[in-house]
């Protein structure tokens, strides 16, 4: 039999999520998150600020439990996992917070190093040089490697985080506003990065961000939450084209539009 | 309105805080006993909490037993019982004075920064990039606090026994004028092992309660400064409340026939 090109087989996704809701108290902020992303795919959430984009991160990591809905990885429904499961579902992803969220009371190398050490058990002279190299790769020396996470600025901080984020070279990593508070060369340099990760590495991304030069350099889809639905995900090149009176004006940043902005008009 | 109503929310509140905190301890204390231990992490804690807790707590117990002479001294003079203080000094230390002041202290000094750092780690996801890199929060910062304050406060006591049996010496040989040979003698002679040993005892339990409210009100802390404030405050007022109703118990477990 002679082979002939085919079309890839469906592959099913890495991460799945139907119909998932989140309230925090009476506030609704979930209302029905529906993304499913494939393996090796990078997928950006645009949104408002406080449409609930972290907390549907979050909510995939196990840190908030949503009200209802599912949310599989690898085919595995994760929600109501024990304990011990959970952590193995988590060793697969890698997270970079929106505020860094780095530990404060070990070193920048270390911070970067965490996974390699406590997870894996790696010698720390070995997992200090790889932390030095992952650190080279956000453009931080080795001499930062050797600060406190306190006495970095904002935008270094973040890329140490971006960096620890990838150091244990997770499956699936989660990107909260990777390059909020850098300047516009270390931006590219980042969102080059993210996609090196994707691309070279394999690795499943799924991307928060406000920076819609940096969505187009990096995503595959783009989905757009509002009001706690996903209410337009498409290819990243059908943003500008998309036909959504609300991506629309969000994406080309317009004062007036459909969008409810919780501010008094005048 | 039923007036009994407010009375009965409360109930259930302490009960459901009750339970919280026995879920919280238990967590924590079995994973003081299963692998993987942090030997870094704990030996960091041992030396915050043993060593760097002495000045405190030799300070507090050099004039607690200074105190004790003078105030037997002039006490038992009035029925020329002076003999006794070497005796009153060194039980009253060893069982009590020892144990509970250096538990107080230590509340205050390890039991506040505990609340904070953890606290802190909370409201500034630390606690959650921790679950993210799977490591257990319970492991990695509860348990190595847990270990250290158990095994370093009856140490501290120790040293705080012999400092402050030598503040009392000081205070009856120097002002007083007793023989240093006879006190010397007087304070061993009467000394049992129960009575160091129940100090001890104390003094790891009190260890215990510390790191545990620490931890706790460090762990829960919600909403920013203010919440981790507020945890601080409670882990120093709940450790050191616990402490004496403790301290209360553990006598009679000891001492009441
Ligand atoms: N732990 C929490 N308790 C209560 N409310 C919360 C909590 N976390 C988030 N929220 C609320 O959920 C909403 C969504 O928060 P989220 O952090 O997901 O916003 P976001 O879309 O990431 O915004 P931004 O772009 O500003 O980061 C907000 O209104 C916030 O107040
Ligand atoms: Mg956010």
């Amino acid at each position: 039999m002679t082979r002939t090109a085919t079309a890839p087989v469906q592959a099913s996704p890495k991460i799945a999520m139907r119909n998932v809701k989140k309230a925090f108290g009476s506030k609704v902020v979930l209302d029905g998150f529906d993304l499913d992303v494939m393996p090796g795919e990078s997928v950006v959430i645009i949104g408002g600020s406080g449409t609930g984009k972290s907390v549907s991160l979050k909510c995939i990591l196990g840190l908030l439990n949503p009200d209802s809905g599912e949310i599989d990885i690898d085919g595995q429904p994760i929600l109501g996992l024990s304990k011990q499961d959970r952590d193995a579902v988590n060793a697969k992803i890698g997270m970079l917070f929106q505020n860094a969220a780095l530990f404060d009371s070990i070193s920048v190398w270390e911070n970067v190093a965490f996974t390699l050490v406590q997870g894996e058990g790696m010698a720390r002279s070995k997992a200090r040089d790889i932390a030095m190299e992952k650190l080279g790769q956000v453009g931080l020396s080795a001499e930062i490697g050797e600060r406190n996470p306190a006495q970095l600025s904002g935008g270094m901080r973040k890329r140490v985080g971006l960096a620890r984020a990838i150091a244990g070279d997770p499956d699936i990593i989660f990107f909260d506003e990777p390059t909020t508070g850098l300047d516009p060369i270390m931006g590219h340099i980042i969102d080059k990065l993210i996609v090196k990760c994707v691309r070279e590495v394999g690795a499943t991304a799924l991307t928060i961000t406000h920076d819609m030069a940096s969505a187009r350099r990096i995503a595959d889809r783009v989905t757009m939450l509002y009001k706690g639905k996903n209410i337009w995900t498409d290819r990243i090149e059908k943003l500008d084209s998309s036909g959504n009176p609300y991506v629309h004006q969000f994406v080309n940043g317009l004062a007036e539009g459909p969008i409810d902005l919780p501010i008094l008009k005048n | 309105m039923n007036p009994l109503r407010p009375l009965g929310a409360a109930f259930l509140n302490f009960l459901e805080a009750a339970g919280r905190l026995t879920l919280f301890a238990l967590n924590g204390l079995s994973h003081c006993f299963r692998p993987p231990f942090y030997p870094r992490l704990i030996g960091r804690q041992m030396i915050d909490i043993g060593y760097y807790s002495l000045p405190v707590v030799g300070l507090t117990t050099l004039f607690a037993g200074m105190v004790l002479a003078l105030q037997s001294y002039t006490g038992f003079a009035r029925f020329s019982a002076e003999g006794a203080i070497p005796n009153v000094v060194v039980l009253s230390l060893t069982r009590e004075l020892g144990p509970v002041l250096a538990g107080l202290m230590i509340a205050g000094r390890i039991g506040a920064a505990m609340a904070a750092e953890i606290g802190t780690m909370r409201v500034t996801e630390q606690i959650d990039a921790l679950e993210t890199l799977s490591t257990n929060p319970f492991k990695y910062l509860v348990a190595p606090r847990l270990i250290a304050g158990t095994t370093m406060m009856p140490l501290l006591v120790l040293i705080g026994d012999v400092i402050g049996v030598f503040g009392g010496y000081l205070v009856s040989v120097y002002k007083l004028g007793f023989n240093q040979i006879t006190y010397i003698q007087n304070t061993w002679n009467f000394l049992e092992f129960q009575d160091v040993f129940s100090g001890l005892v104390k003094a790891a339990v009190f260890g215990l309660l510390v790191a545990l409210m620490g931890c706790y009100h460090g762990y829960n802390s919600r909403g920013g400064a203010q919440g981790v404030g507020t945890a601080t405050t409670n882990a120093v007022v709940s450790a050191s409340i616990l402490i004496l109703i403790a301290n209360y118990m553990i006598t009679e477990l000891f001492f009441a026939q």
